[in-house]
């Protein structure tokens, strides 16, 4: 688990494949408002980019977040959310009505940007807390 | 007797279990409680009530927000937990035992 397993055949397949995981999982955040998907979909995804990358190439893996962070990045995921929460009630609405966000226009882009902002801190949090457990789980061999 | 006192809890459980399920709703039925109750009334106007074109994701971000802010939340509290549970104790141990065998070492 820390140290590199990849032979070159993988090594190579894992650069192929990690961008177009990427891409995906934007792709998935960002349509998640009228296509199956989400924020919870997305995050797993990324979260997979990360561990791929520490399983395949080891302990000094070119895409790296220690768990410190992970955990710290999952608690700012969750604050996003309750952050847009709390801005609706700022500019005038009830919580989480997208409606009230003070942006230049129509309600029902207004609306998908309030959705967009909230899965955006589901993603996040999903995303930490899978490099998080994972890191939890495979600290035990560093030492 | 603990022993025996677990297998009568777990037993319970099970049997709990079973009577809840028999419970549930019948899938697929179109006249069974929860689909008769709000079911309808989302697929018929989510859309002019929250202007978005899919009605998986007025539920899941309009009509049940806060159910989502609960569950990312618990996502968080999870990670938190299993990265207390598993570092720390570990770490320390592991560290405690290699302090020991110094020390044993030194004397």
């Amino acid at each position: 688990m820390n140290k590199r397993f990849g032979t070159i055949v993988l090594d190579t397949s894992f650069r192929f494949i990690i961008p177009f995981i990427m891409v995906y999982s934007v792709y998935v955040l960002i349509h998640g408002e009228d296509s199956p998907g989400g924020g919870f979909q997305a995050g797993a995804l990324f979260g997979i980019v990360f561990v791929l990358s520490r399983l395949v190439q080891g302990e000094d893996c070119a895409l790296k977040i220690s768990g410190t962070k992970a955990i710290m990045l999952a608690g700012v995921g969750t604050a996003i959310y309750g952050f847009v929460g709390v801005l609706t009630l700022i500019f005038g609405g009830n919580f989480l009505q997208y409606g009230a966000l003070p942006l230049n226009m129509h309600e029902p882009e207004r609306h998908a940007m309030g959705i967009l902002g909230i899965e955006i801190g589901v993603t996040l949090c999903v995303m930490a807390t899978i490099i998080a457990i994972f890191d939890a789980l495979t600290r035990r061999e560093e030492m | 007797m603990m022993r025996i006192v677990s297998y009568l809890v777990l037993l319970l459980m099970t049997g709990v279990m079973f009577i809840t399920t028999s419970g549930l709703p019948e899938l697929y039925n179109a006249k069974s409680a929860p689909a008769t109750h709000v079911s309808p009334h989302y697929i018929e106007n989510s859309k002019e009530e929250t202007g978005s074109p899919n009605f998986v994701t007025a539920v899941l971000a309009d009509y049940r927000g806060y159910d989502t802010l609960g569950e990312t939340t618990v996502i968080f509290t999870a990670g938190i937990a299993t990265v207390l549970l598993l570092r720390t104790s570990k770490g320390k141990e592991e560290k405690d035992s290699k302090k020991a065998c110094l020390e044993e070492g030194k004397e």
